[in-house]
């Protein structure tokens, strides 16, 4: 049966998300080649997905310990890793996924796809780094002899959080980065500031009351310490305010990420 | 089979001219930058929000362009840049959406804007492949049934495990040609794709498409400047021109429209300060030439002249033109030689009327490249000043009795030998002598 479709201003909306189902082997393959090349010409090659937390964690937990700050009764290392593991991802899925889509410009001007390909493509390659973090948390663990809490069923549904605030964060930064590139020196610098804006190093009780709902607005200080709640369990704990706040705002970030991306989709091949 | 593959109807496309295209194409001036789209908002939120809805000045990419491609047709787009054969090419592959109008699409399409769109220089030939096959829509099933096909193609056997980037361009290319070629859409768009890679490439990727074609009869349709492969491939073609469609019909009436449409009707050509491809002595230079008539056209039966005016940097005592005559594809016609006249003093600027008697050039459009010395080769010869790919012009056919203008095809070449003469042998039954016929001789 030979297929006809018709193109008219306004028409592509329509036939959008049949399309993203049609060129799901592309998001597939753009994904695979992310990866591929993100290591290639290494020597130590995807060993860099451990690396670099591992070094991070070894800095943050020195800092910690000279600080005399307090880890909520676990061992310091496994404190500061499993606070590392959501901020690296959405950190590394916000700055891939911002630039994607220039540094696919070539595709975008030269042939038709559902551009949200691009952007949710990067964000899986870094949760294949994530994935490889998180099977280096579980020898930490071992390690430690740290048996986790019952609460670490609940571990599943804030990888879905941090999962979706990524990429609706990045969603949101590609596509102004496609009509400003200044986002090019924004990102790095909120990635930068943003690891003493999350509870990475401290705990959110330590913020004093008055700016607590404030600080809860950051969507990965509510996944942040969910991650630590239900991995460590003890004196970490996360408020209902907080993560009533992530869900809502992670939630809000993907809908009006989604919009966003949609409503300047079909002007990027104009403007990139 | 006569089905519409392709139907386009009234389509048009806006652009703002030295703006951004904004999210509703033209609807507001968009400076680059986040800086000054915040400065705009806070300075006047007013005014903001009133340019939103005011319209700029337009530039229409295409307008109003209609025509229809049936199933299995070769078609060719032709016409000089800008004429919006890209914009065309990039609405029917869906990067981007005309502002208004309308194509139908039956059957499954594929673009090749550019060879190995989405090649990887980090990535081995095999990868690419992969990598490229599913940017232009075939499946991982279908890439790896034909993956060795591609291979053979392509002739980079040797080298598939190489990161792309340590290949040569011609290998490069031949690459991504193959897997485009490889492709199995109804419809295949190619744009001056194969202005790329050496010959004996260029002639096997004409005959891909060909068999693609003519064998498998896919539809085509085909951007390219190379007229004698449009002449080749296709039989019917387009024509744009400052985003209309002003000829739809036969490629070789199409090819005549568009080569008219690229050379103009200057009859002045300044070369004075134009760079030189070969350097003469520079002992006597050119400085302008000119066709002595409102139009750079001939009829094939009269004298091709015109006038060259030259300055004398030094004093030369002997000097002599030639001209060599191309046609519009760059081909030579013929070279001539003048006799020696007298020489120059220093600092002498003079016009000179140059003419060749009736040269007998066949239809078409032709162009000169003259040069200044003394000598001739068959005394040996010294060039002062060359000037190549000037004073182009028009040769139309001679007008015959009766106001009937004689057909000269393309294929009997650029030109029109003297007509022949026979004489009859004297042999069992003899008749009249013949001579002078004024019938043009036919293969």
């Amino acid at each position: 049966m030979i297929e006809t479709f018709v193109i008219e201003a306004g028409h592509t909306e329509r036939q959008y998300w049949r399309d993203l189902w049609k060129f799901r082997e592309l998001l597939y393959f753009l994904a695979w080649r992310d990866f591929l090349i993100r290591y290639k010409q290494t020597v130590v090659g995807i060993a860099w997905a451990l690396i670099r937390p591992f070094l991070t964690m070894l800095i943050l937990t020195l800092v910690m310990k000279v600080g005399k700050l307090p880890a909520g009764g676990a061992p310091a290392p496994l404190f500061v890793f499993c606070a590392m593991l959501p901020w690296q991802f959405f950190s590394t899925a916000m700055s891939e996924s911002g630039n994607s889509l220039v540094n696919n410009s070539n595709l975008i001007s030269k042939i038709y796809f559902p551009r949200l390909v691009v952007p949710a493509g990067s964000v899986i390659v870094s949760f294949v780094d994530f994935l490889v973090a998180a099977a280096f948390l579980v020898v930490l663990m071992l390690y430690y002899h740290f048996i986790p809490p019952s609460q670490i069923v609940f571990f599943p549904f804030f990888v879905l959080l941090i999962f979706a605030a990524s990429l609706g964060t990045g969603l949101w930064i590609a596509a102004l980065t496609v009509k400003y590139r200044d986002f090019r020196f924004i990102v790095p610098f909120v990635v930068q500031f943003g690891l003493y804006a999350a509870p990475v190093l401290t705990m959110t009780s330590h913020v004093p009351e008055k700016w607590r709902l404030l600080y809860c607005i950051n969507p990965t200080v509510g996944i942040i310490d969910g991650f630590r709640w239900c991995i460590l369990g003890g004196q970490n704990t996360v408020s209902q305010l907080e993560l009533v706040l992530s869900v809502l705002v992670t939630t809000l970030l993907v809908f009006s990420g989604l919009w966003y991306f949609r409503k300047t989709e079909r002007t990027f091949a104009d403007i990139i | 089979m006569s089905n519409t593959a392709i139907n386009v109807k009234n389509l048009s496309k806006r652009y703002c001219i030295g703006q951004l295209p904004d999210e509703n194409d033209c609807m507001r001036y968009n400076p680059p930058g986040l800086r000054h789209a915040i400065e705009d908002i806070v300075r006047n939120p007013l005014a903001w929000w009133k340019s939103r809805r005011a319209k700029k000045e337009d530039f229409w990419a295409l307008k109003d362009a209609s025509f229809e491609v049936k199933a299995g047709e070769v078609v060719a787009v032709i016409g000089r840049n800008g004429a919006g054969k890209s914009t065309l090419l990039k609405i029917l592959s869906r990067i981007t959406e005309p502002t208004t109008g309308r194509i139908e699409i039956t059957g499954r399409i594929a673009s090749l804007l550019e060879v190995g769109t989405g090649f990887h220089a980090e990535l081995t030939g095999r990868e690419n492949i992969f990598l490229n096959g599913a940017i232009l829509g075939m499946t991982r099933a279908e890439i790896k049934r034909k993956f060795d096909e591609i291979v053979a193609f392509s002739e980079i056997e040797k080298f598939l495990d190489t990161p792309v980037k340590r290949y040569s361009s011609g290998m490069y290319v031949r690459l991504a040609f193959s897997v485009a070629a490889h492709l199995e859409p109804d419809i295949l768009i190619v744009d001056e794709v194969l202005a790329v890679g050496d010959t004996a490439f260029q002639k096997k990727c004409l005959g891909k498409m060909e068999e693609v074609s003519k064998k498998q009869g896919r539809t085509i349709i085909f951007v390219s400047h190379n007229i004698s492969a449009v002449l080749q491939l296709t039989s019917r073609a387009v024509v744009l021109d400052k985003g209309c469609v002003i000829f739809n019909g036969t490629t070789e009436k199409a090819v005549e429209l568009y080569a008219g449409a690229v050379g103009d009707s200057t009859v002045f050509f300044p070369v004075e300060s134009l760079p030189r491809k070969n350097r003469g002595t520079g002992t006597v230079c050119f400085i302008s030439f000119r066709f002595d008539r409102p139009l750079p056209i001939f009829s094939s039966d009269e004298n091709f002249q015109f006038l060259a005016k030259v300055w004398a940097h030094e004093a030369s005592p002997r000097i002599r033109f030639s001209m060599t005559i191309f046609t519009s594809e760059g081909t030579p016609v013929g070279t001539c030689f003048g006799p020696e006249i007298y020489g120059m003093r220093r600092g002498e600027e003079t016009e000179f009327e140059i003419s060749i008697p009736a040269p007998r050039l066949a239809p078409g459009r032709y162009c000169c490249g003259v040069s200044v010395g003394k000598g001739n080769p068959r005394i040996g010869m010294v060039e002062f000043d060359t000037i190549l790919d000037v004073m182009s012009f028009e040769v139309r056919a001679e007008e015959g009795d009766g106001g009937t203008v004689a057909e000269w095809m393309r294929g009997w070449g650029p030109v029109v030998l003297p007509d022949l003469e026979y004489r009859s042998a004297p042999l069992s039954h003899s008749f009249e002598t013949v001579a002078n016929g004024s019938k043009i001789f036919s293969v």
